[in-house]
């Protein structure tokens, strides 16, 4: 088991994960404390349109990835502010449709892709110098950002009619967010895929909430367990040769599981 | 200007929600200092009217003013006081951290709040009675003792006009009184606005009644009534029958007995 260590590809997943678990413990409180949890969803799948159309065209997929991410943040903060009939319907058809063009543009395309279902569900062989340092940039900017706009995100997350009325740009801060809520599902695309990111965006975020007293507080145990849990999978995933994705869910779940009911024993 | 500038004036207010009429033709003046309490049925406009006076909503036709300035543009400090619903009890922030929400304003160019800004906070706490919750976690907190934290968020600003959205709707019978005796003080430095489905509690503090649904009546509560409700509130079942006032807005209510001879 130890013998993976040496290997600078797990290396790479290894470090990789440690990094996305930055972003990761950052964003999945936001999410969760402002309700974005469908949202962010919405975003994760849609993705996949860029990725499909990547592979259509020919481009990088990393940056095909990234445009359909940023543009369906886009298209959901504009569905949210205009407060149209039935967001979540049309949210949801966001969330369809993106995957729908991707598994259509990637039909269309020539050729056998065997990596196509590591965006999807992840991969511990994916990750390369590139993308770690790419990771390590975004976690600066994201860190910077967070700590500039901390005390209005509180207010947005606590209570956001009040925060508007104290001058707050409300609108501008969620979709801020939302546009970070893209690029880090985009960063974690490689290593748990993107079917994979919203538990890991929704499961440590929920049970940092019942231990923490501040928002930073549930950052801060939201990374910790994000970490556990990423590394945790990744070493199943290599041991048992198993996908990378689906084995840090189960990591997560687990702990999810074990977090709760040890919560409602002690009452 | 002769005449002395209305805390709160509207003026042939209207709003509509898409298309459905909310509020028609809305007049009124506030002047500095008083007590208004808004009241009428559910869904007759109250909120709607609130968000047109903090300038959350903008009037379809009309205007309001605050000390003679639009909402926006008023350079008066109004503070809001939204109901208490218990709808984020599991969101991770301090009771110190929720009043300084009232000074989001005021803060550094590192958008952090300063010393200055900790100890008004701190003072806005101990107004309410709360001084000693400083480091709690707002889920801690009973539903009374929440609505006091979010009543100290709006005085951190050091309000002239404050602004409350039912501030008793989800409290026992005596913690109601209680908030309502807190306002009652803050009075005697600004001017209060609660709005209120609840008749019984809020008659017996304000010193003005609007009636609001759809259209708008100003009743002037006289020190008399006032006296009267208050003293039925503190007889055993704390209820207002207020038939004289239902009278007076043209509204035909049937009494018990036991109010008749109260």
């Amino acid at each position: 088991m130890l013998e993976a260590l040496s290997m600078p590809f797990f290396q790479n997943a290894l470090l990789a994960g440690a990094l996305i678990a930055v972003a990761i413990g950052i964003i999945g409180p936001l999410s969760v404390a402002n309700r974005m949890t469908f949202m962010s969803g919405g975003i994760a799948h849609a993705t996949y349109g860029g990725v499909g159309l990547a592979i259509f065209m020919g481009w990088p997929v990393l940056g095909g990835a990234a445009a359909a991410a940023l543009l369906a943040a886009l298209l959901i903060a504009w569905i949210s502010y205009h407060n149209l009939h039935r967001t979540d319907t049309v949210i949801g058809m966001v969330w369809a449709v993106g995957m729908a063009v991707g598994v259509i543009l990637t039909d269309l395309t020539q050729g056998y892709h065997p990596d196509l279902m590591s965006f999807l569900f992840g991969s511990i062989l994916a990750v390369n110098g590139a993308d770690l340092w790419m990771m390590a940039a975004f976690d600066l900017i994201l860190t910077a950002l967070i700590w500039y706009f901390y005390y209005d995100l509180l207010a947005l997350g606590f209570d956001p009619v009040f925060a508007a009325l104290q001058g707050v740009k409300t609108r501008w801060l969620h979709l801020l967010l939302l546009v970070l809520t893209a690029l880090t599902v985009v960063l974690a695309m490689r290593l748990v895929g993107l079917i994979m990111v919203i538990a890991l965006l929704t499961m440590p975020a929920f049970t940092a909430e019942r231990y923490a007293r501040t928002l930073a507080g549930m950052m801060g145990v939201s990374f910790g367990l994000t970490l556990v849990y990423l590394l945790s999978g990744l070493f199943l995933a290599y041991r048992f040769d198993l996908s990378a994705g689906a084995s840090v869910i189960m990591a997560t779940a687990f702990g999810t599981i074990v977090f709760y009911i040890w919560n409602v024993k002690k009452g | 200007m002769s005449q002395t500038v209305a805390a709160i004036e509207a003026r042939a207010l209207s709003f509509d929600y898409a298309g459905y009429p909310a509020l028609e033709n809305v007049t009124f003046r506030v002047e500095e200092g008083d007590f208004l309490a808004v009241i009428g049925p559910n869904g007759g406009g109250k909120s709607t009217l609130l968000k047109l006076l903090l300038g959350v909503l903008k009037p379809t036709a009309g205007t309001v003013l605050l000390y003679g300035r639009p909402p926006q543009k008023a350079d008066v400090s109004v503070g809001y006081v939204p109901q208490e619903t218990g709808h984020n009890v599991d969101f991770p922030v301090t009771v110190g951290e929720v009043v300084a929400m009232g000074l989001l304003r005021t803060r550094t160019r590192w958008r952090r709040y300063s010393k200055e800004d900790e100890k008004r906070s701190l003072s806005a706490l101990a107004r309410v009675g709360m001084a000693e919750f400083l480091d709690r976690r707002i889920g801690e907190l009973s539903g009374g003792e929440r609505q006091r934290v979010l009543i100290a968020r709006a005085l951190a600003g050091e309000p002239k006009i404050l602004m409350l959205d039912e501030p008793t709707a989800s409290i026992d019978f005596s913690g109601q009184h209680e908030i309502f005796e807190l306002l009652a003080e803050l009075n005697q430095t600004m001017t209060v606005v609660v709005v209120s489905h609840d008749m019984s509690m809020v008659m017996g503090y304000a010193r003005h009644a609007l009636y609001v649904n759809k259209t708008a009546l100003m009743h002037e509560i006289d020190a008399h009534t006032r006296y009267q409700i208050k003293k039925q509130l503190s007889g055993e079942n704390g209820h207002y029958c207020g038939a004289e006032f239902w009278r007076d807005l043209g509204r035909a209510i049937t009494c018990t007995k036991a109010c008749e001879d109260a």
